[in-house]
């Protein structure tokens, strides 16, 4: 859920907070001989074989998933090679690469990728520099850290519809608090400046309350990651008189990388398949500035009917993501493969 | 406090309280850049229409009123709404600890090649846009007439909360060291006596925070909700938040803010809760007896 949100994937945080204990990077390797203890041996070559009684556990949540999204998913996929449409009497054709082939020469859906990108990057990028400075921050004794901490619950729990009509309270030409703010300090636009209907300044006004809204999380999760570094290490470095910069560099940031690699991965697929904000926001105005793939893939299929187009579309935004991810990842793991094995 | 004279920049004890101010200094933009949209939001809600509409807008409000939230409930059906919400979050969330806590069970204390994909298809199931899932959804529901239906969009949500359910619950069993499991059965005691009577127990905590986590999820979700309810008597609270939006963006701005300060009270409260509960670390305290 970054929220759709944003919620989507604050479970991994918080199951990385509390259930995998203090040692993330380590609880996913099995105690040695555990696996024989628990029978392991039986199920050895069988991967999908489970002994007495666990497939009555198994069966309750995995027919759901297998029904509801596995499903869905392969059908939506077949989807992206026909012409459906909605309230269509005639059959549905397959249609081959047709729909790519239109995707390919869709100005509108490259505009919307390109928008996409600039926010996902716009989003995740200064979210992270922000949220690491913070959780450095956090990590130190400081007075006021439980109300950063009482706070942060705010843009987290909220839901992006609220997250988004409150923003355009702030941003609001009259009634909003920033333009009277910058009155006030002698910086005011002396008409009401309506950040988000200019074209100049939508997408900017936009990537602000995407990165408001995203930053409690991605700090929590880096702040877990810290408790990954080695304090003797920390304090060893500090005694060789090694400064905060060379002591971040050798201790701190080996071992949160990992989780910061994550992070900043999982973020920017997120923000970059987000909906709600803008959607309330901007509704993807002014004149598409602000139009995310994900805006323009929806008007395609529930504005116009178009579900084969807007199917095609959305694998094409998963596609396109995966060689960007791929490229990114292959090029950020490359020099830790040593480390890790 | 302290001269910043070059000298003085030398000394360790200053250059300390120096960083220490920065510090503070960093912390207190961090909260304000927090909290002050939120301030906002209630200070809107509470301003009676003449405030808003004045050029010169105020952080508190001269003569605050309570009317945007008597015209909230006048302008839309909010008390239906959050009614709506309630039933389908509650509902979704109960159904998801039910089928997803057996399954993390297993995910978690069996390490084969099915566990591996099962966890591996719950990130993996999270990066996919959401429009791919939606229109084959919408048009297998609209086959069993559950487009525009309330149970629909319970059984979207269901499996929607799932595989984080999934993930969370899987870490809170991985938190109960089987150790324990094992000690009860050199005591002799069944599998099913053990699940009920030591890990049932200590997991407990882990799901009720799971499931208020799914429930406020579910609350809070609006893109499901907004394609799939057509009928005003049956839309969440955050579809109907978008009504006070009208058309072309003109907004009744202080009902809207009330609105919208009601609909984010339960996820804050029910947030706050579950906070607690894994900062408490209930589960580390029980295991240590």
């Amino acid at each position: 859920m970054g929220r759709d949100g944003p919620v989507r994937g604050q479970g991994r945080t918080s199951a990385g907070g509390a259930g995998a204990g203090p040692e993330p990077g380590t609880g996913d390797r099995p105690t040695p001989g555990r696996d024989h203890r628990r029978g392991a041996g039986r199920e050895r070559g069988h991967g999908h074989s489970h002994g007495h009684g666990t497939w009555f556990l198994i069966l309750p949540a995995l027919i759901p998933i297998l029904v509801l999204s596995v499903g869905p998913l392969l059908y939506g996929i077949g989807l992206a090679f026909t012409d459906a449409q909605s309230g269509r009497t005639q059959a549905t054709r397959w249609v081959g690469l047709l729909n790519f082939s239109d995707l390919l020469q869709d100005t509108l859906f490259w505009d919307s990728f390109r928008v996409g990108l600039v926010w996902a990057l716009g989003v995740t990028v200064p979210q992270f520099f922000l949220a690491l400075g913070l959780a450095l921050l956090l990590g130190q004794e400081l007075r006021l850290r439980w109300l950063a901490r009482a706070l942060a619950i705010i843009p987290w729990a909220m839901p992006e519809v609220v997250v988004g009509i409150m923003w355009r309270l702030v941003y609001h030409p009259d009634a909003g608090v920033l333009n009277e703010t910058l009155r006030s300090v002698g910086l005011g636009p002396d008409e009401g400046r309506d950040w988000l209907s200019g074209t100049a300044t939508a997408l900017l006004a936009v990537i602000v309350v995407g990165v408001w809204a995203g930053m409690p999380q991605t700090t929590v999760t880096l702040l877990a990651g810290l408790q990954n570094v080695p304090r003797e290490l920390h304090e060893a470095a500090a005694m060789d008189g090694a400064g905060a910069w060379r002591r971040f560099r050798t201790v701190t940031w080996p071992a949160i990388k990992p989780v910061a690699l994550a992070v900043s991965a999982l973020n920017f697929i997120w923000n970059f398949n987000s909906f709600a904000l803008v959607f309330v926001l901007t509704d993807g105005g002014p004149g598409g500035r602000t139009r995310l793939p994900m805006l323009f893939a929806y008007e395609e299929a529930f504005r116009y009917g178009q579900f084969g187009y807007a199917a095609a579309m959305g694998l094409a935004m998963v596609a396109l993501i995966a060689v960007l991810l791929a490229v990114y990842l292959s090029r950020r793991l490359r020099g830790e493969g040593e480390e890790e094995q | 406090m302290t001269r910043k004279s070059p000298a003085a920049l030398r000394d360790p004890a200053t250059r300390r309280s120096l960083g220490r101010a920065g510090q503070y200094l960093a912390l207190l933009c961090y909260l304000a850049f927090l909290a002050f949209p939120f301030l906002w939001l209630v200070s809107t809600a509470f301003k009676p229409p003449r405030e808003l509409g004045s050029i010169h807008p105020t952080w508190i409000p001269r003569a605050p009123t309570l009317d945007n939230f008597r015209t909230a409930f006048d302008e839309q059906p909010l008390l239906q709404a959050a009614g709506n919400s309630l039933l389908a979050a509650a509902v979704s969330a109960l159904v998801a600890i039910v089928l997803a806590t057996p399954m993390a069970y297993v995910l978690a204390r069996r390490r084969t090649r099915f566990a591996r994909a099962a966890t591996g298809w719950v990130v993996v199931s999270q990066a996919f846009p959401l429009v791919l899932v939606i229109i084959p959804l919408f048009l297998v529901l609209k086959a069993l007439h559950l487009v525009d239906a309330r149970t629909g969009l319970v059984l979207v949500y269901v499996v929607w909360s799932l595989p984080f359910a999934l993930w969370m619950l899987t870490g809170y069993v991985r938190a109960v060291p089987p150790e324990l499991e094992e000690a009860a059965a050199v005591d002799g005691a069944g599998r099913l006596r053990i699940l009920v009577s030591v890990t049932g127990p200590l997991l407990m905590p882990g799901i009720v925070a799971t499931g208020l986590f799914a429930f406020i999820t579910a609350w809070n979700e609006f893109f499901f909700a907004l394609v799939l309810l057509k009928s005003p008597e049956k839309q969440t609270m955050p579809v109907v938040l978008t009504h006070f939006l009208g058309a072309e963006g003109v907004a009744d701005l202080g009902p809207l803010a009330a609105a919208a300060l009601l609909a984010t009270l339960p996820g804050l409260v029910l947030f706050a809760v579950i906070q607690r509960r894994i900062t408490g670390g209930m589960l580390a305290g029980a295991v240590k007896h």
